[in-house]
């Protein structure tokens, strides 16, 4: 549920880098919480986001929840598919379901973040 | 054959899958002045498409509103215990009162000496509510619940202004009502919210740390929206008002303390009435209410206009309040809903009132005692007019949700009580009696609800599917926000 | 107690079994200080028979449209209410439900909501509207705080020709905090063309204006709406709705977000309230709209039912951040609403329409022809119309109020520039016999 190559933060979201682009999305965790999927609100690319600064919202049939970037950046590409599909965010949470990739500004941030492990305790504290 | 008859009785045809093209209900009045050419009067704005408006005859609305009213569930349905909303049966002379063509056949800008009834019923209601309050003034103009929770929001704030004082903040408790922190929001405030105790009060030494002078004003529900009387209300309102902030006062629950304890006399500046909670008037599935809002004498200038006055003579008008924040609405306020207010606060008098929060507040913890056996209490104490269950310990025994336990009330014939209010308390499920079901009533609505924690245990996936009985069952929601329909149009005949 | 049913051996068998002596004890945990000590000061209670006479009494102290002619309008009409109107809105399933949280027992309400916003998009040409606002006034004000949501700017324009109750509670409500309302002059009873393309910048997020204005002028609505667009701003439209019968939509015109004030359609007088406030809007913007929606979708067994839905916008979840703190709206006068559409059908809409203008028309030229009224206004006018009257205007009104009329509104009365002016309304109602009365008994004041 919590695939080891990625990194996480504290906000629920997920991150792949890659060279100096992250991929950005929301946990396994924080999908099962919302429940169904039924809204995705991104910005565009050519956007930036700040690391612990929302960058959009999740929707349920009765519950928002805001989108924090666990990074800082400019946004290259937005999952556009996620507008007409957006149940694909529970379905496939770390693959199809991503939201946006980034440029990083500081690619030494993404290392700041929890790895698999991390994010598992971290959640058994929550819980 | 078309059918016809199975076809209406289905849910979900619409009115305009009625009737045909030929049929009609009423014709306008026959011609008795020279029709205009609406081109020559209009001009260019005549319209070229007309709406596409059903065709029906009053034989079609009469028997698809019939429909549409037996898959309703109301007060006179059955026991409606929904926390929070006062759901009280609704008098029926109240409703032949605001018909009389003497009040419903009014207009608002006739001259006052041809409505003094109508304004004597304002200001006598404006009298009696004040008195209620504890609070000497009144404005009868807002529509609403939040729509009064803004009105005194922007009173205060035109207080703060008058002195000078730019204040930014308004406290508003977690367990508040959702409108509580979008009205603050509305009026440019910022929202802090402020933390409950162990007990479901307001954390005192909490609130003491967010007070500076940024603080416009504390929005408070009191008795709270656990049901719970604040025991340390005086010490609250004094906190607030020793830094020059003011304290708000939502009265969704009023129907508990009518004749015991006003909240001008607890500290309150100002607070907001829902006629359609405490003074019986009726929901009409989701309004129209009518809010009004009684502030201290301080504040009066600042009221909305207009309100009802009263000279030496006894004539009666309207007035604007000399430092108004200006008008909330059209008119003068929800008149129809306050004449029905009216009649039901007179059929009661001083002491039926009295009554009503006592019977209402008898019966909550009457029927808390019957069910906390099998639902634990959010808080264990004695509660007002409703109190809060947590349904979290059933949820992590047998898998069954306080949203099923709602759905499978709805199989046995009652309306649910209200669920996931407040927010602070797990799988809350929020029940409100009111004084108006006997106990025949609530000893049946407990032993159903303890036969349904009967059946979490014994069976989880019946209250899963539950309800089976009603005119439709569980809706997809989440497919009603993914692909909207949100209304209907012409075109090929929809759903077959 | 009428409407208390627990009889005294109940109680005492309910207090037993919470375990306290009396109900007094229940109220422990209100402070001393807080008490009240002393009965409420309120009259005694009423038995039916005295209440149903003295609400009566109160009731015959005031004119009503039964004892009067009226040609009171502005905001507030007297049409005709088909019978089946009440007869529908009077079951006890729809007034005494509560807002349709539980759709599994609330299919009623829910289908009536559903094919009140589908009539009222065919009204206004719109896509989506919403369950219903207050009224007018609030609709419009809250078009507004939707319009700087969505632009993000913060100036509002609002014609100077707008009912000034409207415009008065539209500053109440933007003026809490969102945007600045600048009033745009009208000249002729209409919004003044120059000076509204001179206050437009690309800092306005919304152009407010009403046609017919609250002079029952109608408004060049596709030039403001060109002027408003070539900004960047929204048009916010105040529609009549029986007019929309005759009239162009407001989507068709140009409007962005259309507004109404729905009491013409099937609500009673009632001194001015409740209304209906009627709103609508297209769909790209269904996201930011105020207020309750619902939508038609199925349920687990694949038949059709409604819910009400895209709730993520309203204050009970997305709180401080909602669209609005409405919650309570105006359902009632909405399904009040949808029967009266269905009943008159858009011919009979039309024709109403039709009947309402004609009958104005006839009565203002009637008018003029006496010699002691003078049109006002150049522009074209629906039902309603400003004259200016050579007298004392609230001589006249009470002159005639004794003869059984209301004169109409004496304008002098919401602004002293406006002295001598007067707003006349004409309904379907108003028979030319009525209206020929009326003329010669002004005439001969």
């Amino acid at each position: 549920m919590y695939p080891k190559d990625l990194k996480y933060d504290r906000e629920h979201e997920w991150v792949r880098a890659e060279g100096d682009v992250a991929t950005i999305g929301i946990s396994f965790f924080a999908q099962d919480q919302l429940g169904e999927v039924v809204y995705v609100d991104l910005p565009s690319a050519g956007d930036s986001v700040t690391a612990g600064v929302s960058f959009g919202e999740v929707e349920s049939v009765k519950s928002v929840s805001e989108l924090f970037s666990p990074v800082t950046g400019e946004i290259v590409e937005v999952n556009d598919a996620l507008s007409d599909s957006p149940e694909t965010v529970n379905e496939d949470c770390y693959g199809e379901g991503w939201m946006i990739k980034v440029r990083l500004s500081d690619t030494s941030q993404v290392d700041g973040l929890m790895d698999a492990d991390g994010y598992q305790e971290f959640l058994a504290e929550e819980a | 054959m078309r059918g016809d008859d199975l076809r209406e009785r289905r849910i979900g045809t619409l009115i305009f899958e009625l009737g045909a093209e030929e049929s009609r209900c009423v014709e306008p009045p026959r011609a008795d002045v020279p029709q205009v050419d609406l081109q020559a009067a209009l001009g260019e704005q005549v319209r070229t498409v007309p709406p596409a408006l059903p065709h029906v005859t009053e034989v079609d609305i009469a028997r698809h509103y019939e429909r549409l009213a037996s898959a309703n569930f109301g007060v006179d349905s059955g026991f409606y215990p929904l926390g929070s909303c006062t759901m009280k049966y609704n008098p029926k002379v109240d409703e032949w009162a605001c018909r009389l063509p003497g009040f419903a056949g009014v207009h608002p800008y006739q001259p006052e000496s041809s409505a003094q009834g109508a304004l004597e019923l304002m200001w006598e209601l404006q009298g009696m509510l004040g008195e209620i309050a504890g609070l000497p003034a009144v404005t009868l103009q807002p529509a609403a619940g939040a729509h009064g929770e803004l009105t005194g929001l922007l009173v205060i704030r035109a207080y703060h202004s008058a002195r000078g004082d730019s204040r930014k903040k308004v406290l508003v408790p977690d367990s508040a009502h959702g409108t509580n922190p979008a009205t603050v929001a509305m009026c440019g405030y910022e929202v802090v919210q402020v933390p409950s105790d162990e007990r479901g009060g307001v954390d005192l030494e909490a609130l003491k740390g967010l007070l500076d002078t940024d603080v416009a004003a504390l929005m408070l529900t009191n008795p709270n929206t656990l049901g719970l009387f604040d025991e340390n209300i005086a010490r609250i309102t004094e906190a607030v008002h020793a830094i020059g902030a003011l304290v708000y006062c939502d009265g969704a629950n009023l129907n508990a303390i009518l004749g015991k304890s006003r909240p001008g006399d607890m500290g309150f500046d100002a607070l907001h009435i829902n006629l359609h909670k405490t003074f019986a008037t009726p929901h009409g599935g989701g309004g129209p209410g009518a809010g009004p809002v009684a502030v201290s004498a301080q504040l009066a200038e600042y009221l909305p206009g207009p309100v009802a006055t009263r000279d030496g003579e006894g004539t009666y008008s309207l007035s604007i309040p000399e430092s108004s924040i200006g008008r909330m609405r059209s008119f003068a306020g929800n008149f129809g809903v306050l004449v029905r207010a009216y009649a039901y606060m007179r059929a009661m008098g001083r002491l039926g009132l009295a009554e009503v929060s006592e019977q209402a507040v008898l019966s909550a913890n009457y029927l808390k005692e019957l069910l906390r056996q099998a639902w634990p209490l959010a808080y264990d104490r004695v509660c007002m007019h409703e109190f809060v269950l947590s349904g979290a310990q059933m949820r992590k025994e047998h898998g069954v949700r306080t949203l099923d336990v709602a759905k499978r009330l709805l199989d046995y014939g009652y309306h649910p009580p209200t669920v996931y209010f407040p927010l602070i308390v797990d799988e809350a499920m929020m029940i409100e009696p009111t004084e108006t079901e006997g106990k025949a009533t609530l000893d049946r609505f407990a032993a159903v609800l303890l036969r349904i924690a009967e059946e979490a245990a014994e069976n989880p996936d019946l209250l899963h599917g539950a309800p089976y009985t009603t005119p439709v069952r569980r809706l997809d929601e989440a497919a009603a926000v993914k692909r909207p329909d949100l209304a209907w149009r012409p075109g090929p005949v929809v759903g077959g | 107690m009428r409407f208390i049913p627990v009889t005294c051996e109940e109680r005492a068998e309910m207090l037993a079994v919470v375990g306290v002596d009396s109900v007094e004890e229940l109220f422990a945990d209100l402070p001393e200080d807080a008490r009240l000590a002393r009965p409420l000061a309120l009259p005694e209670p009423m038995g039916e028979v005295e209440l149903a006479a003295h609400l009566r009494g109160l009731a015959a102290r005031n004119a009503d449209s039964e004892g009067v002619v009226s040609f009171l309008g502005a905001g507030c009409y007297d049409h005709y209410i088909p019978a089946i109107v009440d007869a529908v809105v009077s079951k006890p399933a729809f007034f005494t439900a509560y807002t349709p949280y539980q759709p599994e027992v609330s299919q009623g309400t829910l289908q009536a909501i559903y094919e009140y916003q589908s009539m009222v998009c065919q009204l206004t040409g719109m896509e989506v509207a919403n369950a219903s606002m207050y009224d007018g006034a609030t609709a419009f004000a809250e078009a507004a705080l939707m319009a700087v949501r969505i632009t993000k700017r913060r100036r509002v324009l609002v014609s100077g020709a707008v009912h000034p109750e409207w415009l008065e509670t539209l500053r109440t409500y933007v003026e809490g905090g969102a945007a600045v309302v600048e009033a745009v002059q009208s000249r002729e009873g209409v919004t003044e063309a120059k000076a509204l393309t001179s206050a437009l910048a690309d800092d306005v997020a919304a152009v407010m204006v009403a046609s017919p204005t609250f002079f029952g002028t109608l408004e060049d609505v596709p030039a403001i709406a060109a002027a408003t667009h070539s900004a960047g701003a929204l048009l916010v439209l105040g529609a009549n709705p029986i007019l929309l019968g005759v009239l162009e939509s407001p989507a068709a015109q140009g409007a962005d977000i259309a507004v109404a004030e729905g009491q013409p359609l099937g609500n009673p007088m009632s001194f001015g309230g409740p209304g209906l406030g009627m709103f609508a809007c297209r769909q790209e913007h269904l996201r930011q709209m105020p207020g309750r929606v619902a939508g038609r979708t199925v349920d687990v067994d694949g038949r059709p039912g409604f819910v009400l839905t895209f709730s993520t916008r309203e204050q009970h979840i997305r709180r401080e951040k909602a669209t609005s703190n409405i919650c309570s709206n105006h359902a009632l006068n909405a399904l009040a609403a949808a029967v009266y559409l269905s009943a008159v059908g858009s011919e009979g809409l039309a024709g109403i329409a039709r009947s309402c203008i004609s009958k104005a028309h006839y009565f203002a030229d009637a008018l003029v022809a006496t010699g002691r009224f003078a049109r006002e206004f150049a522009a074209p006018f629906g039902h309603e119309f400003t004259l200016r009257y050579r007298g004392d205007v609230a001589a006249m009104q009470s002159a005639m109020l004794e003869r059984g009329f209301l004169a109409g509104l004496d304008l002098g009365r919401t602004s002293s520039d406006l002295a001598g002016l007067v707003l006349f309304a004409v309904t379907e109602k108003r028979t030319r016999v009525e209206i020929d009365r009326f003329v010669a008994e002004v005439g001969a004041l």
